[in-house]
């Protein structure tokens, strides 16, 4: 882990800061025929050069939606952003027009996605495909495209690179697949790389090599990362900071370390005890009662009070403002301290 | 691919032979006396039906005899003697006078095809929910539910008769201007199923994940849309043309009927109205290879178009 590793994050509302991304205070609905789904209820977080952030949270809890909003690809319609900022080198992206926005999109902050198969155009070469970002943002001729191409499956560590420039996605497998688009997003030396559950699709030892290459690679070309997942162990060893999401709210953020030792929000508790564990044995895996909430009627107050074990009735009627825990953490919780306390015995 | 090729080739003689069988079969098993059949309600000498039975090898009697006949049929077939028809025309020289005719037929309809179908689906995908989309969703359903027979008439009746836009018929050796009209009502079926397979691919694949990549690379919409989503949503769109091309190049029985257009179908449907056995075997038999090395081209072009197509 690099030596960023522990930042202070202040309590919300952020003052003006340095941070390289910081969302504020992110507002994002879903119009849809069936009616209105809130699926980001005022999510701030920030990023600063050099870090990674882990977002975590189960589907539906709104990671991905902050992070296209973040790039700009929502989908408008159905998502519409209520309110809130995105704050790029302290610049507003959300009130930039689409051709600024666009310039940021690929060379500022750059994306790679869940299932790479299908994220990767079918019927072009791996090589056209990270060749025309250099080629159409760049202005590189096909010749140079292509050397860069090489240089960048190189970089991700695809064997014979040079051979395979011509061959297509699916001729790939998932692990070399997701290295063609790390390769993608790294064309342009973005300064900030959002991992949407870069893993998920693969299979549990290939897991293991992307996260290593993401990680040496965040490192070696010094950029930021957002890693989006619902997996705490892809977590642990590559991040430095933890942002839980819970129904489009971040419930709890902290430093890896401290979340870890003792989380201060009861549902980063029970995430965390649903974890298998290889030194406790004859135990009954324990896990999170209940189901995520509908979007379309989150829980009144807190919205986790329906699946919580230290429900009380100030949980059902009034929503639980961010608790500054200290260290930087803070916690949307009524009892985050007992839960911290709890949780640290 | 080469392997491909060479099995669909060994099987498309399988097929010509399976076909031509089964249509010889139906057009001449069922004949009472051939002879008098071609002689029609004049009477038949004796030294006439001697000649003929010779010439038709109608001596041979049963299975065997109709066996002998095929066969006889195929060896000059396959040395390129289509026969003659019942009127004594050589079979060869009809389609050579017919095939032209309806290829141009074929071609005008396919242009109106790909030129205002796969344009319309396009902008119809593009823009889902516009009043371009449901206008065009109406009147392709409109057009799909109108059957030729009705709609071949209607155009003609109005616009060639009425309104006096188009010659009303073709005749004998029609120009490119005498066909647009007939071309047209051929084209507009295929035009209105293009249009819809067109405005559903293209719909489909703006909701693709690699849409949302190419977006996230900050490339221009027009890119986005112009290369990654119209390569992928034209491929089923283009094996469909294929298949079509195919069905045009063998004649249209009713718009070529309608319009009195020299072609193909025309005289298929004068071949199976007038009982010419010969006329009609030597058109399907035709028809058979074109439509087989039609189908070969589309599915070699499948491949083609989509990386992920392999053939063995």
């Amino acid at each position: 882990m690099t030596q960023s590793a522990v930042h202070p994050t202040p309590a919300s509302p952020t003052p003006e800061g340095g941070h390289l991304l910081e969302v504020r205070d992110l507002h994002v609905e879903f119009r849809t025929t069936e009616g209105v789904a809130k699926v980001i209820n005022g999510v701030s977080y920030h990023l600063d050069a050099g870090e990674t952030l882990a977002v975590l949270g189960e589907s539906g809890s709104g990671k991905s939606v902050t992070a296209q909003a973040i790039m700009g690809i929502l989908d408008t319609p159905p998502a519409v952003i209520r309110s809130g900022q995105i704050l790029y080198r302290g610049r507003d992206l959300l009130t930039q027009p689409e051709e600024q926005r666009r310039q940021v999109r690929g060379k500022e902050i750059a994306m790679i996605f869940q299932d790479a198969l299908s994220a990767l155009n079918p019927t072009f070469p791996v090589g056209w495909q990270i060749g025309e970002t250099l080629r159409q943002r760049a202005g590189m001729s096909r010749g140079d495209a292509r050397r860069r191409a090489v240089e960048l499956m190189d970089l991700v560590k695809i064997p014979a690179a040079a051979t395979r420039l011509g061959d297509y996605p699916h001729q790939f497998s998932g692990g070399m697949r997701q290295r063609v688009m790390i390769a993608m997003a790294l064309a342009m030396n973005p300064k900030v790389l959002i991992a949407d559950e870069p893993t998920t699709a693969l299979d549990v030892t290939v897991q293991a090599q992307i996260m290593d290459l993401l990680a040496d690679l965040r490192r070696d070309l010094d950029m930021a990362m957002i890693l989006i997942t619902h997996d705490l162990g892809v977590v642990a060893g590559v991040a430095d900071r933890i942002a839980v999401m819970y129904a489009g709210r971040i419930v709890e953020h902290a430093d890896v370390r401290s979340l870890y030792k003792a989380p201060a929000h009861p549902y980063t508790k029970g995430l965390l005890e649903s974890i298998p564990r290889m030194d406790v044995r004859g135990q009954q895996l324990s896990t999170i009662r209940g189901l995520p909430p509908n979007l379309m009627r989150i829980p009144s107050g807190c919205p986790f009070h329906p699946r919580c074990p230290y429900v009380q009735q100030v949980c059902v009627d009034v929503v639980p403002h961010d608790l500054v825990l200290g260290d930087g953490r803070t916690s949307a919780c009524h009892f985050a301290q007992e839960v911290r306390d709890d949780s640290a015995r | 691919m080469f392997r491909f090729i060479l099995r669909r080739l060994l099987q498309m003689v399988l097929a010509f032979f399976g076909t031509t069988l089964i249509v010889y079969a139906l057009m001449f098993a069922g004949q009472g006396d051939p002879i008098q059949a071609l002689a029609g309600e004049r009477p038949v000498t004796a030294a006439q039906r001697a000649y003929l039975t010779e010439k038709f090898h109608l001596d041979k009697t049963g299975i065997d005899g109709f066996f002998y006949r095929y066969f006889d049929y195929v060896t000059n077939l396959l040395q390129g003697d289509l026969g003659q028809s019942l009127t004594g025309r050589q079979i060869g020289d009809i389609l050579a006078a017919a095939w032209p005719v309806t290829i141009k037929l074929a071609l005008i309809a396919m242009a109106v095809t790909i030129l205002v179908g796969v344009t319309a689906g396009v902008l119809a995908g593009i823009r889902r929910a516009s009043i371009f989309d449901n206008s065009t969703l109406l009147l392709t359903l409109l057009v799909l539910g109108i059957p030729t027979i009705v709609l071949a008439p209607l155009a003609q009746y109005f616009l060639g008769v009425k309104w006096q836009l188009f010659p009303p018929t073709a005749g004998a050796e029609p120009d490119l201007y005498a066909l647009l009209l007939p071309g047209i009502v051929l084209g507009s079926l295929s035009l209105a199923t293009a249009l819809r397979l067109t405005r559903t691919s293209v719909a489909e694949n703006l909701r693709a994940d690699y849409v949302r990549t190419a977006r996230s690379k900050g490339l221009v919409k027009r890119r986005i849309v112009g290369i990654h989503v119209l390569r992928n949503s034209l491929i089923p769109v283009v094996t469909f043309l294929g298949v079509e091309l195919g069905n045009l190049m063998s004649g249209a029985i009713i718009t070529e009927g309608v319009f009195n257009i020299p072609g193909v179908g025309f005289n298929l449907f004068r071949g199976i109205r007038t009982e010419d056995g010969p006329l009609v075997v030597g058109i399907v038999s035709v028809l058979v290879v074109v439509y087989l090395v039609s189908n070969l081209v589309v599915d070699v072009l499948y491949a083609v178009l989509d990386p992920r197509i392999r053939y063995e």
